[in-house]
Parts: structure tokens; sequence; C-alpha cells
């Protein structure tokens, strides 16, 4: 029976296909029993689990070891003991001879039985044992990953959630679009999505127990709808829709060519952002002024070990190279340790948006920020490269991180290697603390990018990945429309370049409202650069100063969002379908 | 002689108790000796060469455990594992990762 559900849109695009459904994180193992003349084959795949999850916790004790000293690798050792442990090894063995189990149902009925002994003595370990659970269900369950790189049909993948390396190594040619139950605007896989250019719905809340996979599912994610086993009229209606948008963009298209001009003659400057480095074929596509957001952390995700100089080199350069002399920013490692399986896992992130991230952890990790500082001034002898750190809150820590650069840049004049002396660099503006003290850093930075995406989750103190807070998250608060005035204001004054990323950047909403308030700058997903340079084409400068100003008076969020959008269609009326 | 017995009472002294990190050292050492060994704690045993069995056994700073050993080795396994107790398992001095 067709049933609609409500989530929020985080890729844009139309998708109808076959529904995958992928159970990464619950593992709802059914009780499944095996028939006596298959035990031995089920005992053979439980031994080769343990052998192989014996071999990657090896691995990773090894890794950790040498990278950071035995300490850290110690925990990974007194897992693979846990793993050897002849008291689990029996148990496990037992319910598959005996009781005709499958390996999987046996592994989650044992770690059951010693998690109760656990949490009896309340042991702080309860969650070391279930992390080996894990491995050992994703070992006998397949990887999903593994599965993902196999498909050769079209499908629509539904998960709870979907892990950013997950999501990077899904392949667009099969994967048409994807749905999670869970996630919120903004994160990290969203914005993957949006790099790949699938169309993504997340926060769909929970839906997965009620389908099953092959069922038709369309995907809006412009709306951020999600259809189950559609009736035949919504299918009609979808495809004329799905229709009707491609018509659209290729009438956009024309204006590939030309520049983003306003109609008083005001040059705007459009970047692309991109995750990986295939998208520069994209951005040259859509007609790109060049990469204003590289962002950089594709190259950590899912590795099996810390990128090295040359992995980071090889990508930059690659970016650089084809960009042919358009500027491109690369902006320095922004993810928190957690998702760094090289990195000790943090010991107290209760807060992980508040904790050890980005250009702090970098901070931290002296000799892995080094290795991409280096790896991007070796690229900046190829193009016009700039560099950004992400994440600035002190000017001490900008002071630290530009320190860090000179001492790399001393150490390759050393070695002869060429790059550029003259790099600009830059900061993200997306902590408040960096726009209350904006007068400081304009004068210590080259150019400066406001990330929309951070400084919205903390200004508003909401965590965009929390559906029960995420209506909070909203871009046309009158506060951070203050807080992009003030930055503005203060980069003009000192003749500092500014341009703004994140997704506001990317909606039509508010493209008259930015360059209202002085941007010259923008930085977008591809995706998004025929629409908005539309709009540039269509409007002069006087009228968005004067949408600014009034945008500026209004009081809440939701009088700035419909003024924004009334505005737009007035004057940019053949934009709106 | 196969049934050489040796037992002793140890001080759990290390700030953390025994958390998974202790615990893999003591089955780590205790695997070395062809003794059996078994650690006790409120009348609970657990085999000391088991990660799992004596994380069920739980044991934080100040709690005492009794070590008992069975097998040819048995008084150079209580004494090797009494002294990693003693040494608060090479924990203390820089615990966990800074």
């Amino acid at each position: 029976m067709m049933r609609k559900l409500q989530g929020i849109a985080v890729s844009p695009g139309l998708a109808i296909g076959e529904a995958l459904v992928l159970d990464i994180e619950g593992f709802s193992i059914p009780r499944r029993l095996v028939t006596r003349d298959a035990v031995q084959q089920e005992l053979d795949r439980l031994h080769k689990a343990l052998a192989d999850v014996g071999e990657e916790l090896a691995r990773n004790r090894d890794a950790v070891s040498r990278e950071l000293g035995a300490k850290y690798g110690a925990i990974f050792e007194a897992h693979l003991q846990i793993l050897q442990d002849s008291g689990l090894r029996n148990d496990l063995e037992e319910l598959v001879r005996q009781k005709n189990y499958s390996p999987e149902y046996a592994v989650s009925r044992v770690v059951r039985r010693y998690a109760e002994l656990l949490q009896k003595v309340r042991s702080r370990n309860l969650a070391d044992l279930f992390d080996i659970e894990k491995r050992l269900l994703r070992n006998l369950l397949g990887r999903p990953r593994e599965d993902l790189s196999n498909l050769r049909t079209p499908v629509v993948l539904l998960a709870h959630n979907l892990a950013p390396s997950d999501a990077a190594n899904l392949d667009p040619n099969y994967v048409k679009g994807f749905v999670t139950e869970v996630g919120g605007p903004g994160s990290h896989t969203a914005i993957i999505a949006g790099a790949l250019e699938i169309p993504a719905v997340v926060g769909t809340g929970p839906f997965l127990q009620e389908i099953t996979s092959g069922t038709k599912v369309i995907v809006d994610g412009h709306e951020g709808i999600v259809v189950l086993d559609p009736d035949d009229e919504t299918r009609t209606r979808f495809e004329r829709e799905a229709a009707a948008r491609r018509f659209r963009a290729a009438r956009l298209e024309t204006l590939r060519d030309l520049p983003a001009v306003t109609a008083c003659g005001t040059r705007v400057e459009l970047f692309g952002n991109i995750e990986f480095p295939d998208e520069v074929q994209h951005c040259a596509d859509r007609g790109a002024d060049g990469i204003g957001l590289y962002r950089t952390e594709f190259l950590y995700l899912g590795a099996q070990r810390e990128p090295d100089e040359e992995d980071h080199f090889r990508a930059y350069s690659k970016v650089v190279q084809s960009m042919g002399g358009k500027p491109v920013t690369i902006r320095t490692f922004d993810l928190g340790a957690d998702k760094v399986p090289h990195l000790p896992d943090p010991e107290d992130e209760r807060n992980p948006f508040l904790g050890l991230r980005s250009i702090r952890l970098s901070l931290r990790h002296v000799p892995m920020f080094r290795r991409q500082l280096r790896a991007i001034l070796r690229a900046s002898a190829l193009g016009d490269v700039r560099v950004m750190f992400p994440l600035i809150s002190t000017i001490l820590e900008l002071r630290h991180a530009k320190m860090i650069l000179a001492d790399v840049m001393e150490d390759l004049e050393e070695h002869h290697v060429p790059f550029n002396r003259n790099l600009p660099v830059g900061m993200m503006v997306e902590v408040p603390s960096a726009v209350i003290l904006i007068d400081l850093f304009v004068d210590e930075v080259d150019f400066l990018s406001i990330g929309t995406n951070d400084l919205i989750q903390y200004t508003l103190a909401v965590d965009r990945s929390n559906k029960d807070v995420v209506g909070l998250y909203n871009a046309s608060d009158p506060a951070i429309l203050k807080l992009i005035q003030m930055t503005i204001e203060a980069a003009r004054r000192k003749s500092v370049p500014t341009n703004l990323c994140g997704q506001m950047s990317a909606s039509p909403t508010y493209t008259m409202l930015l360059l209202g308030l002085g941007l010259r700058q923008l930085s977008v997903p591809p995706s998004a650069i025929p629409e908005i340079k539309k709009i540039c084409r269509s409007v002069t400068i006087e009228q968005c100063e004067a949408v600014a100003r009034r945008a500026l008076t209004l009081e809440t969020a939701r009088d700035v969002k419909s003024y924004l959008r009334g505005e737009l269609k007035k004057c940019v009326p053949d934009l709106v379908p | 002689m196969d049934d050489a017995k040796a037992s002793r009472t140890v001080t759990i002294t290390n700030h953390a108790g025994m958390h998974i990190r202790p615990i893999s050292l003591v089955a780590k050492l205790a695997n070395q000796f062809r003794a059996k060994v078994e650690v006790i704690k409120d009348n609970q045993r657990a085999n000391a060469k088991s990660v799992l069995e004596m994380l069920s056994l739980g044991g934080r700073k100040g709690e005492e455990v009794l070590l008992e050993a069975t097998g040819e080795d048995a008084e150079a396994a209580v004494d090797a594992l009494a002294r990693l107790f003693a040494n608060k398992f090479h924990e203390d001095e820089t615990d966990g990762p800074s």
C-alpha cells in the first residue's frame, strides 16, 4: 500500500527505483536455525569470521601502536584477547553445534549473556564487548560497503543511518537515491550525497520495518518527500515532474558560458564546493569561476591508514591542474577524531561538536597537520591555490596554525621544493566568537569564508542532526543575518575578500539578501551554480540592498524567509516553477 | 609435581580498577604459564587466562582478590601476577592518553 513520508531534503533531484534496505546499525538478528547437515558449513563460517576479525584487530593494533605508541594499541590487543577467549569460542561453537543456531544468532546470544554479567558488576567495558559483536556481525552479514560496490542494478537505498564513509563509496550509476531514518541537513553524509549528486532525504523517522527490498520507492530530494510503493497516478505525476525539471535545467544550461554579472553590471564570482577531485568536472560543466571550498575529509574517511603526503598531493594536484589557473581554496582537515580510524577514540567526547575536532585536532596532531600543509604548499606551485583553516574560534588558534604553516614553508625552502611563498591564507568564519572579534581577525588573514552551516549551529545552539530541535536550525534567523552583516562590513573596511559557503549560499531564497549585504563571492555545490547565476543576472545591486535593509529589520526567521521568497518571486519570476 | 598449588591475596591499587587494559595484561601474563590460574573475588572464580571471565568479576580500587594457581609453575605464576598487581599494571604513572 502506498505510503508517504516527510523528511529533510539534503540533495536535490528526483529518483524512482527499487528499494534496497540496509540494516547496518540495528543488526536485528532473527532467531535463525540451520539444518543439521549444514552445521559443519556454518561452523566453518563462524571460524572464518573469527579469524578475519582477529586479523582486522591485529592490523588495527599494529597501526595504532606504530602511529601513537603501544599504549593506544593496547585496547585492540585486549579486544583480540576477548575474541580468542576459549570460553567465548566454546560457547559459540556449542550453540551452533548443539542448538543449530546460525553463527549470527549465536554471536548475539553469547554476547548478550556476557553483557549481562558485565552489567551486574557495572563494568565500564560493555562498549568494548559490543564493539567486538559488531565486528563479528559485520563480517558474518557481509560488510554493507562491499555489498554496495557490487551493485549491478539501479536501486534506492533505504537505511537507518549511513556513515559518511559508506556514502562516499556509493556509485551514482547504480544508487539512484537514498533515504535515511535519522540525520539532518549539513551532516557529512548529506554533503557527500550532494557531492555525488544523488537525490537524498534524511530524518524521515522509523519506517524500515514496514518495507522490504524490491518495493518501488520515489525520492524527492527537493521537497524531502519519500513515497513507498506509489500507485499509478502518483508515479505518472512524478514522472511528469521529473521531465519538467529536466527541461528547466536544460534552459539554465544556456547560461553556462555567460558570467555571473548583475543587471547593473556588477561582477559576482561563483565558485564550486567540492569533496572529490572528480567533481572538478561538475564545476567546469557549470562554468564555475573556481573552487571556493575544497573539503579534504574524504581522504581520511574510510581509509585503512592515515593518508600520507603523497595521497594528499595526488588529490590536490589533480584538482589544481584541472582548474587550469582558476583559484582553488583548500580547507584543512575538518572532522572529529571519531571519524579518523587511525586516531585514538576521543575519551571525553560527550559533546563532539564542542570537542576536539577540525583545526583543534590538527593543532593537537601536528605531524598529521604538517603532512597536509606540505601537500597543499607543493600543489601551490601548480596553480592558484589558497589555504583555509576551519573552526577558528580564537586569534591564538589562527596564529598557531599560521606558525606551523610558516614552519613547513621553511622546511620546503631548505629542501628546494617549489611552492608559492605568497600563498593566500584564510579562515572560515563559523564560530560566533570569530564574528564578535572579527576586527582582530581581518588584520591577520588574506580572505574570509563564512561557513553558515556551523555558524547557524553554534549561534542558535542547535545540533542540526537532532530531529527534535532541527526546527531551530534556520539560516533566515535574524541573528544569523546580523552576524553575516558584521563580518562583511569588517572585511570591507580592510578590503579582505569574503566568500560564503554552506547551504545558505546555494538556496535561491538568500541570493538577493547576500548580494545586498555586500557579498561578491559565493561558493555553492556545482549543481546550484546555474540557478544562482540566473538570479545574479536578473537583479540589480540596488534592488538587493533594499531587500537586505528590509530583511534586517524583521524579527523572526519565518518573517525573513517569507519576505525573501516573496522578493525572489517578484524579481525573478521565471525561476520559480 | 603436577599438582603444586600456590595462592596469594592481592589488592587492586591502580586508580581505574580491573578494567579491560589491566585485565588484558593479566591474561597475557597468565597465558605464559602452564599452571591453571584463577582470580577469585567475592567467592566468584574467573580463569585468569580469560579476559571475558575476569571482566565479569568487576574489581575496583582498594578491593582484594585471591590469586590461585595449580600446576608445576604455580608459584612462579602467582609471583609474577602479584607483581603486576603491585605495580598497578604499569598504569598510574601515565594513566590513559594525554
